[in-house]
């Protein structure tokens, strides 16, 4: 049997998750991925066509804060935890430019 | 040392009878003693617990009013935000990451003057059932060392079964709370969504993620549910005051509930271990004998929730997790070359397996071409779930169930299958799903003298009679009673 | 060769940052070229466990702007995660709308010619948080997240626009709009408005009509780029055609970036991947619900346009378009205006106050005209003693200079700069006669008539307004001149 989810697959989603893995990886997760998928599609045998997806676990609505600034954390803070700073800003290897959005 | 409730502790020290210091300095002995078996904490706050508890006395001596916690020892789940320490999610990615600010539920802990003895234990970023997917402490089992706590709060029910703390904090977004609490034998509240904070809980799935107590007795949960509940500026799905009242959650405990109706849900028990079936029917002759009218109910949907919450949670999870980069906080990978593999390899380096197979599966359901099929769906079947929760209240006041269908599994048993450790949070995931409460609490020992829980599920925001119903079997049981032997004890 | 047929099919995608206090979903102060990372908090930085709290005041302005553009607002509406990877998002979302935006299915009108003017359809318009900046230096990349969490609404339009001129239009019609209702201070060179056009061209062939590939340009940061990129886009993708045939299918939409120097679009680099932005409702934000009684109270806050402003001023007051124009630019001035009306004051004299000398004190000042604060009754006083020659023309911009840094009143001003013209007939009368006493000669040349009797005439005048030192009336003067040398 064919798997639900072949390592192409796996190595798109990885790609999407920015996960760099492995080929036995992809392989692993191919098959574990492929069973728990399966069985998901348990869900199938429902039939849900007029059933309304429950987006929001609440029902509440319009909850909102006043256009008042607060303090922020500046600079110091912000860079705290930050893996590779200048002290102004966070550093990366450079970017390529590629459009983002 | 004979283990005093949470609530005993917080009277004797308000009463002046013991002293908070004295009282901190023997946990944290007791922690000394038996942590290096239990593994229950990931970060312990020793000299500050004792600086603090030092403060409390000092209040309480000036004749100052104390705080609800006052001096208690409280531990807290690792994926709390503290500005002491390091809020880790027990994840290579965050091992060093101290946040800038304190959760709301560590602020009000800290107002109502809890002592904050250390930082718990949990699967990474709390996916998980068993705590074995840690990737910075292995946790066990306070009443086998051979087993697992149960998880993701594994660490939080540990640490209060073996008594190194006063109850704990735990989260729960498809058990978390609930099943550890039943592998350890405490008591594990998961609270109506929003009705505590989520602000300063790290995120895994934002529509079923909710903090509660795990302790020794039930009026412990309900005191650090008074004590953490309430509308939240900070979280926009806290519910407001006027729409979901906070009660005194201790004040009514002990008064038995007339009329009371339980439900019990037709064929649910098929996949359950014998011990457990026979402790749930035991339990609901407990409440028969109280008076209580047993109904059982059908919930067709129910089969379904483990297929809708591993799509729900992993979608969620795979956009809440996507701030792990590298970037701006947390591990980035030395081998990155370029800007996409600080991306890639900090993110294949710093998270675990687990981790790693939620994001993909989540990201997999909310992809182009899958979203429909998948995410939707789950969607939808959730809803039917909720309806089946909706109809169900209408015949009953709460349900009961086991909290899992095995008592604590061997360490190592299910880490390599892990559809069938998703299997495991069947009992527990549907409250999630539903957003309604549910407690775990022990009621039984199987044949390996290990806890059974018992789960009582209620409507939403209806905690006050929840915690009723849980006390009226752990007043006329000894269950909670029965401790655990640890062996370096 | 023949004249190719063809025409440019151009919609806009525009970001409009909204000028509130703070943040769209935390509370840091939104300030333009501050410390880097200073205006940043656990929200806006992505930290474990931070929640978005909505700032109402940007989601009114949000609907506002939807008003403003004739768009159908949502009474349901939500928000979504966007994922995607990019150093200047901390999250790797982006929280914005997908299949519910707050407004949609609008339109803008822009005047394409005295008087004639043109709707462009809009799809939607939706709230959402912008992203941080990064910047390249040498081998590695600076991130600044002062900017992530700004609030932005995105404009979609149908490409209902076919020339550069068009294009350029809409987008000031746009930014006068959002000036207009405090909803942004769309100073384009700040990044807080920006105009991303998306062009191709139809072109009719030997009876076939074809489509060239959708090109989208960005970098477009003035209104004069916008027009010449497009320009320079429609005729270069007519070249490409011409030259390889290639048409629009799925797949070959490309990005270009404007190269203001050289005045070229340049291709930019493709992503490898396709999008796939994996849209899921944020469930940290609850859903809202537009109320009725809260939706009116918004749409209350709506004020006459300015290109509907602009075109009544030419049919009402019979000003030209030119002034219509200057005085609508800015909600402000306009209101001054009318208000100055209302006082009384002549439309076409508070308009020439306003547009010439007003005009430049503003722009001295650096400031809008209304901005000095000058009462609307005392311009229409002012206006008033000009139209009845109490002070000329020239005096009368004096006093307005004067009023931008005083409160007096203009004829108070007047008095005190002895700025009051002589109108008085008797005493001119003895000025007038003593001038034409001491010039004999050019009060012959004008009764003779000719060639230099009208220089002669205007001599004469010269002395009578030199003797009053310059205060005498001289339409009272020439009539008194007028009556003397008949």
């Amino acid at each position: 049997m064919s798997k639900k989810i072949d390592a192409q697959q796996v190595k798109k989603v990885a790609m999407l998750s920015r996960l760099d893995l492995s080929d036995a990886e992809i392989e692993r997760f191919a098959s574990q991925l492929s069973e728990i998928v399966t069985y998901v599609e348990k869900m199938n045998e429902l039939d849900t066509e007029k059933v309304e997806p429950m987006a929001h676990c609440l029902g509440i609505t319009n909850r909102f804060g006043e256009d008042r600034p607060a303090e922020s954390l500046g600079t110091e803070k912000a860079l705290a935890n930050a893996p590779d700073h200048d002290g102004q800003f966070f550093i990366v290897p450079r970017i390529l430019e590629e459009n983002s959005a | 040392m004979e283990q005093l409730s949470l609530l005993d502790v917080r009277n004797k020290i308000a009463a002046g009878d013991i002293k908070t210091a004295d009282y901190v300095r023997q946990v944290l002995s007791r922690i000394e003693k038996v942590e290096s078996t239990v593994g229950s904490y990931i970060n312990i706050f020793g000299d500050e617990a004792i600086d603090r508890a030092a403060q409390i006395d000092e209040k309480i001596s000036a004749g100052q009013k104390p705080g609800a916690l006052a001096g208690v020892p409280i531990a807290i789940k690792d994926n709390m935000c503290t500005t002491f320490g390091q809020t880790t999610c027990a994840s290579k990615m965050l091992e060093n990451y101290q946040s800038p600010y304190n959760a709301t539920v560590v602020e009000k802990l800290l107002a109502a003057d809890a002592v904050i003895i250390g930082k718990t234990n949990m699967d990474e970023f709390a996916m998980g059932s068993s705590t074995e997917n840690s990737s910075l402490k292995k946790t066990v089992n306070p009443w086998n060392t051979s087993r697992v706590p149960g998880g993701s709060s594994g660490g939080s029910a540990a640490a209060v079964a073996a008594g190194l703390c006063s109850g704990s904090l735990g989260s729960d977004t498809g058990g978390s709370i609930r099943q550890p609490a039943s592998f350890c034998g405490v008591v594990g509240l998961k609270p109506t969504y929003g009705r505590v904070s989520r602000y300063g809980l790290v995120a895994f799935g934002s529509s079923l993620d909710q903090i509660g107590p795990v302790t020794q007795t039930v009026s412990d949960a309900a005191l650090l549910l008074n004590v953490i509940a309430g509308h939240d500026e900070a979280d926009s799905t806290s519910v407001e005051q006027s729409d979901a009242p906070i009660d005194d959650y201790l004040n009514k405990i002990n008064e038995p509930l007339d009329g009371l109706k339980i439900g019990i849900v037709r064929d649910s028990t098929e996949g359950a271990d014998e011990d457990v079936k026979r402790s749930l029917n035991e339990a609901v002759e407990v409440y028969k004998g109280l008076g209580a009218e047993v109904v059982e109910v059908d919930m067709p949907h129910l089969d379904y929730a483990v297929a809708a919450y591993y799509v729900v949670a992993t979608a969620e999870a795979s956009s809440n997790l996507a701030r792990y980069d590298g970037v701006h906080y947390g591990y980035r990978s030395p081998n990155a070359t370029d800007y996409v593999e600080v991306y890639t390899r900090s993110r294949a380096e710093g998270f675990g397996d687990e981790v790693k197979r939620r994001i993909m599966l989540g990201t997999y359901a909310l992809s182009s071409g899958y979203y429909d099929a998948y995410y939707l769906k789950a969607l939808k079947v959730r809803n039917l779930i909720r309806q089946d929760f909706d109809k169900t209240f209408g015949q009953c006041d709460c349900i009961v169930t086991p909290v899992a269908p095995t008592t604590a599994f061997p360490i190592g048993q299910n880490i390599e299958d892990p559809l069938k450790m998703y299997l495991s949070d069947i009992y527990t995931i549907p409250a999630n799903l539903a957003g309604i409460p549910g407690i775990s609490i022990q009621a039984g020992l199987d044949s390996n003298d290990l806890p059974i829980g018992l789960q009582i599920l209620a409507p939403a925001f209806s905690e006050s009679k929840l915690l009723r119903i849980a006390r009226m079997f752990e007043k006329n049981t000894q269950w909670h009673k029965s401790k655990p032997k640890i062996p370096s004890e | 060769m023949a004249k190719l047929k063809y025409k440019g099919l151009i919609g806009l995608e525009i970001h409009v940052q909204l000028a509130t206090a703070s943040k769209l979903f935390c509370r840091c102060a939104v300030e333009f070229a501050a410390e880097p990372n200073s205006r940043v908090c656990p929200g806006c930085l992505g930290m474990p466990g931070s929640m978005p709290v909505m700032n109402k005041q940007a989601l009114e302005r949000a609907i506002l702007a939807g008003l403003a553009l004739n768009c159908n607002i949502a009474e349901f509406t939500k928000w979504d995660h966007k994922s995607y990877f990019y150093p200047d998002l901390p999250n790797n979302y982006q929280i914005s709308q997908y299949d519910i935006p707050v407004a949609a299915d609008g339109y803008i009108e822009i005047e394409t010619q005295p008087g004639q003017i043109k709707r462009v359809r809009i799809r939607r318009a939706h709230l959402e948080e912008d992203a941080g900046k990064n910047m390249h230096a040498g081998n590695y990349s600076q991130v600044d997240i002062n900017r992530a969490g700004t609030p932005l609404i995105e404009i979609v339009t149908e490409p209902d626009m076919s020339t550069g001129a068009e294009v350029r239009a809409v987008a000031i019609e746009l930014q006068r709009i959002v000036r207009y209702l405090g909803v942004s201070e769309a100073d384009m060179q700040k990044g807080q408005m920006r105009f991303e056009p998306n062009i191709n061209v139809i072109i009719e062939q030997n009876g076939d009509e074809f489509r060239t590939p959708i090109a989208e340009i960005k970098n477009l940061n003035s209104f004069r780029a916008i027009q010449g990129s497009v320009d320079y886009e429609i005729e270069r993708q007519i070249e490409q055609f011409l030259e390889s045939g290639t048409v629009m299918e799925m797949g070959n939409k490309s990005t270009r970036g404007w190269d203001d120097s050289r005045q070229v679009t340049v291709l930019q680099r493709e992503k490898e991947e396709a999008h796939d932005y994996r849209c899921f409702p944020v469930q940290n934000i609850p859903p809202v619900k537009v109320t009725p009684q809260w939706f009116d109270e918004i749409r209350g806050r709506l004020c006459e346009l300015p290109l509907s402003r602009q075109r009544r001023y030419t049919q009402q007051y019979g000003l030209s378009d030119y002034d219509a124009r200057v005085l609508t630019a800015e909600r402000g001035v306009a209101e001054l205006f009318e208000a100055a009306l209302k006082a009384g004051g002549d439309a076409k004299r508070v308009c020439n106050l306003i547009t010439q000398a007003g005009m430049k004190l503003a722009k001295e000042a650096q400031i809008n005209f209304d901005e000095f604060g000058i009462k609307p009754d005392k311009l229409a006083v002012l206006a008033t003693m000009i139209d009845e020659g109490t002070v000329n023309a020239s005096a009368g911009d004096k006093i307005l200079t004067k009023m931008t840094q005083s409160e007096a009143s203009p004829d108070k001003i007047a008095e005190d700069e002895n700025l009051i013209q002589k109108s008085d007939e008797s005493e001119l009368e003895a000025v007038v006669d003593q001038s034409l006493a001491e010039n004999p000669q050019a009060v012959e040349e004008v009764k003779a008539g000719g060639k230099k009797s009208k220089k002669a005439r205007g001599f004469l005048l010269g002395q009578v307004m030199q003797k009053t030192k310059g205060q005498a009336n001289p339409k009272v003067v020439s009539a008194i001149l007028g009556r003397k040398l008949e």
